[in-house]
């Protein structure tokens, strides 16, 4: 059976790991190539990394973080942050990614997923959406837009409408962060998981706000997601991989385990 | 030598890293020369099974007279589908035919493409397979799927059974990618390593 998928995320700056809380008050969490092998030993599906500052002057220690971390991962390796080109991508890929996430240049230029996609194969690309909850009038009525460049920006966008869009351009798999949740450890927001996947036909990596077990447990049921993604949790051992990974087990989750 | 043919269909550096981890030689090539004085071949591949028309001409020349030299052969995705007769996805191109069908697209009933750690579900003996635990997950990502064949060693269930590991002699094909599946990939190259 298809299992659903824990994906441990490393958000790092200047070539380190850090954590903030929705999007900022920085702190460090130590080396990105040893965290990942931890987290892949102790059952992590997936690695995503994503370069959190990415500014031009950090791109050259970005290459080198990825080499040095994909050199001895064995599970899907994703990175994301400032990809601006297709070149940005190819540079990324050559480093040791399977996969890059594109955000605020996607949102700019959406073909640029199509074109990452013809020359790397769809499941190479990620579509990575911030969204953040719109509550029009009585409060029934709730949408969800898409913010750019780390949350600051908005763009007017609709996140299901953007997910579709990204879809039928190319993307293989939506990494989608709740604004509003992340860093909160209050759990994922299932509405906006179940909206997005309810639309769109490839994978959703449900994102912000993971917790306890029973978040997950949550996003995997009431949200349907196809993955789930954490950081610092897994970073400070709060919810170890493998015993969150026993606990959906038990909860009827398909889970790869042993790994 | 293990050769890695670079057709142009996506990214072959992490195949490379494997085989770099367990210690053994491999180049990532598209020189008919450099492949016919491999010691093993590797097609890897992601992507539309339109790319494998880069493999025509002298590339798939090099490749059919080492599969008659016995020369071992191992596609990895669409590698491995490249080594059925068609696919749905191209039909209006050949695969090398060394395993018969016709590579299919996913029911409509399941989510496609199929994306995700699935088992691998053990059928016969297979020298690829040696030592690999019961039910062990491998990483897939992939629209389409090879059919159950008399050479499928391992199948896989999405949407129904799919043929995830082929063998036939020196002939191997895997659905999955070892080179991203964990322990139980590396074990599986290992394998192929050894032959």
């Amino acid at each position: 059976m298809l299992t659903k998928r824990i994906i441990a995320c490393l958000d790092v700056d200047g070539g380190r790991v850090v954590k903030g809380v929705q999007f900022s008050d920085l702190r460090d969490a130590g080396d990105p190539a040893e965290l990942a092998l931890t987290h892949a030993r102790s059952g992590a599906d997936e690695i995503v990394l994503l370069d959190i500052s990415a500014t031009y002057e950090n791109r050259s220690t970005l290459l080198d973080v990825v080499r040095r971390t994909a050199r001895e991962l064995f599970i899907p390796f994703t990175v994301g942050g400032g990809i601006r080109s297709l070149d940005d991508a190819a540079a990324v890929f050559d480093a040791g990614a399977d996969k890059v996430t594109v955000n605020s240049a996607a949102l700019a230029d959406p073909a640029l997923i199509a074109r990452i996609a013809h020359r790397y194969g769809s499941q190479a690309v990620i579509l990575a959406i911030d969204a953040l909850r719109i509550n029009r009038g009585d409060g029934n009525d709730i949408s969800f837009g898409v913010k750019a460049t780390g949350g600051r920006h908005s763009t007017g966008r609709d996140a299901v409408k953007w997910a579709l869009e990204a879809e039928r351009n190319g993307a293989g798999e939506i990494l989608l962060t709740s604004i509003d949740r992340d860093g909160t450890r209050g759990g994922f927001d299932c509405e906006l998981t179940r909206a997005v996947v309810s639309a769109v036909n490839i994978p959703v990596i449900a994102s912000g706000g993971a917790g306890t077990a029973r978040d997950f447990v949550e996003v995997f049921h009431d949200g349907r997601a196809d993955a789930a993604l954490a950081a610092s949790i897994f970073h400070l051992g709060i919810t170890p991989i493998g015993a969150l990974k026993q606990e959906l087990l038990a909860a009827a989750i398909p889970m790869r385990w042993p790994c | 030598m293990i050769a890695i043919v670079d057709y142009q269909a996506g990214n072959l550096a992490s195949v490379r890293k494997a085989f770099d981890y367990l210690g053994a030689e491999s180049a990532i090539t598209s020189d008919p020369q450099e492949i016919a004085r491999a010691s093993k071949i590797v097609l890897p591949g992601v992507g539309n099974f339109e790319a494998t028309t880069a493999l025509s001409g002298t590339l798939q020349e090099a490749i059919v007279r080492a599969i008659d030299r016995q020369i071992p052969l191992l596609g990895i995705c669409l590698g491995m589908q490249w080594m059925f007769d068609s696919s749905q996805e191209a039909p209006q191109l050949q695969g090398l035919g060394l395993f018969p069908g016709e590579c299919e697209k996913f029911p409509a009933v399941v989510k496609s493409p199929h994306v995700g750690w699935n088992q691998l579900r053990l059928r016969g003996d297979s020298h690829l397979l040696r030592g690999l635990p019961r039910d062990s997950f491998v990483y897939f990502t992939h629209s389409y799927r090879a059919p159950l064949v008399e050479a499928t060693v391992g199948d896989c269930v999405y949407g129904g059974e799919f043929s995830a590991v082929v063998e036939r002699g020196r002939l191997f094909g895997v659905q999955f990618h070892p080179e991203k599946s964990g322990p139980a990939g590396l074990q599986i190259l290992r394998n192929f390593c050894e032959l």
